[in-house]
């Protein structure tokens, strides 16, 4: 294609959005619906995941050991249990530090009086997990070592946790394609009122030796335009939306703040903006192509 | 053109200079008779040809059959050496680039103005802006309309708007100009200024094919003539005139 009917068809592709314009705006407004609706379910789901990651790192499973337990067995079942996939992390907490540790915490100066270590026996591993589904298996596997006298975990949290991920990619799943299909739905009836509105110009033009190709591309480029426009107006509000909700609940609630770490606007639209042009532009072209296909017979 | 031009069609050789040729064709559409039947022509390089006939006499459906608008029931036709029966569909853009094509109504772009309509049909074969500029002024001067470049559709009289219609027609240097009734909707004065331009389109080269029931200017061309009835040619003559019915 040359270079001036490349523009051409680029500008071709503008003006039919002028020509219908009731149209092209009730697509655009479709679309940025959509895309903001996602938008807003993206940076609120990927907060809830930054929070339930937070959270899971810090869950972790601790083993205590026989009385009489050698240091050396000790490290033994360590390396053992590192060399598992599920396993992150393993800190190895020895009497003198648990005893170290309580002393700062509880006692202070008054520590002074005790000549020996009264949690002698309080040595123990403290495993973080890759995956806390995981969590069940490990336990079981830990509590069938002989030296081991008690395993404390928080298994209701780790469940909940896994239980919640589960649930949140089917939900944005089951969205999506809601949201995703009413797009292709509205742009393709952009297009097909496009095509009745210009019949009379595609006739001519095809008795003029137009291709099929130059036929369909303005079409084409049309879908594209709207999707990007309805990609970049729901981008513009979310990123306004979002920065002014993040400082309004840390001015309001700090305490919340502490508890809820939130992700900076970069982080979130390092990933949105990608995604959110892909998606405005690929129904932007499927909805126009297939349309235009359909209803040409060119 | 392509090899084809000179591809042997029954016992009958097409010779060099003959741009159109029909054998035997036969059109019908799904209900009644057939609108042509069995209708023989041959047209040569650079000819002026009316055809005339009764309304339904299968004029416009000749002319949509050398358009490959419509494919033919039986028979062979052949234009510039393309077989409209067996014409791949996607070599018909190509085809139909030689053809500059009239209509009565004019089929005009009402939301642009006069150069842009010319212009449109230099942008869909792709020509370069650059001669876009240059060809667009020409044409449109060699239609005297040079000063209304820049008029609305809507701001034309009817043989302003078929002169535009022509222009455009024109732009793309067809090898054959086809016209349905081209002064079907215009006066005797327009009428005649377009076929006068249609006439100096021909001796610069064009074969051109025309479509009328304009009695009084078919007999003053003294063109071949071609007069349809119910579907077949019932005369064909050089310098013809319209005859009457029956
Ligand atoms: N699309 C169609 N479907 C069915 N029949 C058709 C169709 N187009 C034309 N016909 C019929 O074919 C016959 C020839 O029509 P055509 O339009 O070729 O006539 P014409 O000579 O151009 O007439 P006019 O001078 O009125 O324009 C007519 O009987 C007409 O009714
Ligand atoms: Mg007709």
């Amino acid at each position: 294609m040359r270079i001036s009917s490349f523009f051409y068809t680029i500008g071709q592709g503008f003006k039919n959005l002028g020509r219908n314009k009731w149209y092209t705006l009730a697509s655009i407004a479709t679309i940025s619906a959509c895309l903001f609706l996602f938008g807003l379910f993206y940076s609120i789901i990927t907060n809830f995941e930054n929070v339930v990651k937070t959270a899971e790192e810090g869950v972790s499973v601790t083993v205590f050991f026989n009385e009489g337990t050698s240091e050396e067995q000790i490290l033994a079942v360590k390396s053992d249990l590192e060399q598992r996939a599920e396993v992150r992390e393993i800190v190895y907490v020895s009497a003198d530090d648990a005893w170290e540790d309580f002393k700062e915490e509880y006692l202070g100066e008054y520590a002074d009086g005790f000549t020996e270590n009264p949690l002698a026996d309080s040595a123990n591993l403290q495993i973080y997990l890759n995956d806390v589904s995981l969590q069940g298996a490990l336990v079981t596997y830990i509590e069938s070592i002989d030296v081991v006298r008690e395993v404390n975990r928080s298994e209701v949290t780790a469940n909940t946790l896994s239980g919640l991920n589960v649930l949140i990619a089917y939900i944005s799943a089951g969205i999506i394609i809601i949201l995703l299909l009413v797009s292709i739905f509205l742009i393709s009836n952009t297009v097909t009122m496009g095509i009745a509105v210009r019949k009379d110009e595609i006739n001519i033009m095809k008795y003029i030796g137009a291709t099929d190709f130059f036929v369909r591309a303005p079409f084409v480029v049309e879908g594209i335009i709207i999707g990007i426009i309805g990609s970049i107006i729901p981008l513009v509000i979310i990123y306004f939306v979002y920065t002014n909700a993040i400082a309004y609940v840390v001015s309001r609630f700090t305490m919340l703040s502490t508890l809820l770490n939130f992700l900076p606007v970069s982080i979130v639209y390092n990933k949105l903006v990608p995604i959110s042009l892909a998606i405005g532009i690929g129904i932007g072209f499927f909805g126009s192509f297939t349309t235009v296909r359909k209803h040409l017979h060119v | 053109m392509e090899k084809g031009y000179r591809r042997k069609r029954g016992t009958r050789q097409i010779p060099d200079d003959e741009v159109i040729t029909l054998e035997n064709v036969t059109k019908s559409y799904s209900t009644g008779a057939p609108a042509l039947n069995g209708v023989s022509l041959h047209i040569k390089k650079g000819e002026f040809v009316f055809i005339v006939g009764d309304s339904g006499s299968g004029k416009s459906t000749l002319i949509k059959l050398l358009l490959r608008e419509l494919v033919p029931t039986d028979g062979e036709i052949t234009v510039l050496g393309y077989n409209l029966r067996k014409i791949k569909h996607s070599k018909i853009p190509k085809f139909r680039r030689n053809l500059g094509i009239v209509f009565q109504d004019f089929r005009l772009l009402k939301d642009r103005n006069v150069y842009e309509n010319v212009a449109f049909a230099q942008r869909i074969v792709q020509t370069p802006t650059r001669e876009i500029k240059r060809n667009v002024p020409s044409i449109l001067a060699t239609v005297n309309l040079a000063g209304k470049y820049k008029n609305k559709i809507n701001q034309l009289s009817g043989g302003e708007q078929q002169r535009v219609a022509l222009a455009r027609a024109l732009v793309n240097k067809p090898t054959i100009l086809l016209a349905d009734e081209p002064t079907g909707n215009l006066d005797p004065n327009n009428s005649w200024e377009i076929m006068k331009l249609m006439e100096q389109i021909n001796e610069n080269g064009t074969t051109v094919i025309v479509v009328t029931h304009n009695r009084e200017i078919v007999n003053a061309m003294k063109k071949r003539v071609i007069t349809m009835k119910k579907g077949v040619i019932i005369e064909d003559e050089e310098e013809g005139m319209y005859i009457d019915e029956d």
